[in-house]
């Protein structure tokens, strides 16, 4: 009798077991995707509604009570942008470009210099190697703006006040791009750089062949964090030539100009916010690989 | 004593030569980091270093630098009153948003784990994308405009709670309010990233041999399996959400303006732009940012080993 009930208890537990997810209760799940949809309806909300916004004519901007979605999608604040800036001294489109120049610039340079210090850190052990890892993890601490003022004073005197150099090259040395790759280059085997080395590739030789290929997704991440914050730089401290300024820049000065330019501030802003998302969005996979080794041990 | 002292010299030379030995074979090693290492030097240390040297010297850029001790930082705790707000906001900001968006990150890529796989990318992109979507919060200005063409003014008295606009972002009752939420729209960052991808991490076994071992609900499973493996990930996260947290400043310039009425809006970093940038004094601004520092590097560690004690 005694045994038939263990057997009983033995057989219920497998089949909790044999269900997907052991240990989660039905009533539990529905209220948690309820809440998760809910949440994610706030935050989705103000970026929809820019983009809704951006697509509205001037008379429908204005409209009371107001609807969310267009009724009648035009490109009109787009092209604006292009037509009032571009009769202005300074067109638009070079705003654009400037930003591009700098992103582009910034990150690539930050990929190449990040991933070099990253692949001895990790790879090699070498007197002061640890040391310098550890003022890396302590300048993840701090945010820029505590070196601003000193940042400035020392591109001043480097004579880089007012050119692009100012944004792009403290750029390259982003502790957190350091940081994420080094510690996604510590899972690579050590057995395949020196298979590597054993069949004669000199040291740069490896690291291009051999080590870069093989961390294309910290490469992408490394992109994502330098894009991001290169994209959004305002570099307003820096920079005062109108021809030289960002986009983000002529973005506040749009915004600042009342409430006749809505639509455009609108605009421009989708404009702003849509790169780094589609670049995460093209990344995403690889990103969440990269932030698995991510963690910052004792 | 001496002889004691003499043997550690020896110990100290012997381990000096070994290690230069050492780095002499792995010369490669310093000509691979040196471009980074020289850049990190120049940006990141350097001026964390003048920082700490002019904040006890009066500069103004013109004149060179005079030394006058701690005054600056006498001023700054003693007679400053609108530093001593500015350290209020700060801190009422970072006290609420930091945890809030901290537990939120870890919450939201805990609940995500559970969905399949192509509804949680999906919805990691959802949560994310506040965070990177750059300026895109000036949009919250519109809802809070303070006119009748205001969302959330039009709102509210469409349903007759209040019957006159509402100056949202010039009123200092509702202005740090109002940036807190903005910020807590925007917390899920970094740190949630490397959460979802802690999470993913686990080994599934470790789960069923915790049913096996009697673990009933998912609270239990949060508490014994989750979050000891995630350690090092809550480490980051938490480092991440603190130095965004204290560097409050972009959100609270553009929603309530730089100065906001009041001061009501006045953070440490928006105090030291005021000084470094408007009136010139660096050696005033340099204080600030080395108090700044402190505190930040100080939270970090005070949380690093209070996390240490997770799951234990």
């Amino acid at each position: 009798m005694k045994k038939k009930k263990t057997v009983k208890i033995q057989h219920q537990k497998r089949k909790i077991l044999k269900r997907r997810k052991p240990n989660r209760s039905r009533i539990g799940d529905f209220f948690i995707y309820l809440f998760l949809i809910l949440v994610a309806l706030c935050m989705v909300f103000p970026l929809v509604f820019a983009i809704c916004s951006a697509l509205k004519s001037l008379d429908e901007l204005f409209i009371f009570p107001p609807k969310l979605f267009p009724r009648h999608p035009t490109m009109d604040n787009f092209f604006d942008l292009f037509v009032t800036m571009g009769k202005s001294w300074v067109p638009f489109s070079r705003y654009i470009a400037n930003t591009v120049m700098i992103t582009i610039g910034g990150t690539a340079g930050h990929l190449i210099i990040a991933s070099m210090g990253a692949y001895v850190l990790a790879k090699y052990d070498f007197p002061g190697g640890q040391t310098f890892f550890r003022l890396v993890t302590v300048a993840l601490m701090f945010s820029g703006y505590v070196t601003a003022i000193p940042n400035y004073l020392i591109i001043n005197r480097l004579g880089w006040v007012d050119t692009h150099w100012a944004i792009i090259v403290p750029a390259f040395a982003a502790p957190i791009g350091l940081f994420l790759m080094k510690q996604f280059m510590e899972g690579l085997p050590m057995s395949l750089i020196e298979s590597a080395k054993i069949d004669g590739a000199s040291e740069w030789k490896v690291f291009v062949r051999i080590v870069m290929p093989n961390v294309k997704p910290a490469w992408l991440t490394m992109i994502i964090f330098s894009v991001q914050s290169l994209w959004n730089n305002r570099g307003a401290t820096f920079i005062y030539s109108e021809e030289r300024k960002t986009l983000v820049y002529a973005m506040q000065q749009i915004q600042n100009s009342g409430i006749a330019r809505t639509g455009q501030a609108a605009a421009i802003t989708v404009i702003t916010m849509l790169v780094p998302i589609i670049i995460f969005i093209l990344a995403e996979s690889q990103v969440i690989e990269t932030m698995a080794s991510s963690g910052l041990k004792e | 004593m001496k002889n004691y002292l003499s043997r550690y010299i020896a110990w100290r030379k012997y381990n000096f030569q070994l290690a230069l030995k050492k780095a002499k074979k792995r010369k490669m090693c310093y000509i691979f980091l040196a471009p980074y290492a020289l850049l990190f030097t120049v940006f990141f240390i350097l001026p964390v270093l003048i920082s700490i040297f002019y904040s006890f010297t009066y500069y103004n850029i013109l004149e060179p630098p005079r030394f006058i001790g701690l005054k600056n930082y006498i001023n700054l705790i003693l007679q400053d009153d609108i530093f001593l707000i500015s350290v209020k906001n700060t801190f009422l900001i970072a006290l609420i948003t930091g945890p809030l968006g901290y537990f939120a990150s870890f919450l939201f890529a805990w609940l995500l784990n559970e969905l399949p796989r192509w509804l949680r990318s999906i919805a990691v992109i959802i949560f994310y994308a506040p965070s990177i979507a750059g300026n895109a919060y000036v949009i919250f200005s519109i809802f809070f405009r303070g006119d009748t063409y205001g969302y959330v003014n039009a709102f509210l008295m469409d349903l007759g709670i209040i019957n006159a606009p509402v100056l949202w972002l010039v009123n200092p009752d509702y202005m740090l309010p109002i940036c807190m939420l903005v910020i807590l729209w925007m917390s899920l960052g970094t740190g949630f990233l490397s959460f979802v991808a802690g999470l993913q991490g686990i080994d599934k076994s470790l789960y069923e041999a915790g049913y096996v071992d009697g673990i009933r609900n998912r609270w239990q499973e949060l508490w014994y399996i989750t979050l000891p493996n995630m350690k090092p990930m809550l480490m980051f996260g938490a480092v991440m959400s603190i130095t965004q947290s204290f560097g409050v400043c972009e959100v609270t310039m553009a929603l309530c303006g730089y100065p906001s009425t009041d001061y009501a809006a006045h953070t440490i970093v928006t105090h030291l732009f005021d000084y470094g940038y408007s009136r010139f004094e660096m050696g005033y601004a340099s204080a600030i940012a080395t108090l700044l520092f402190l505190i930040m590097i100080l939270c970090n560690k005070a949380i690093q080993s209070l996390l240490r004690r997770v799951g234990t």
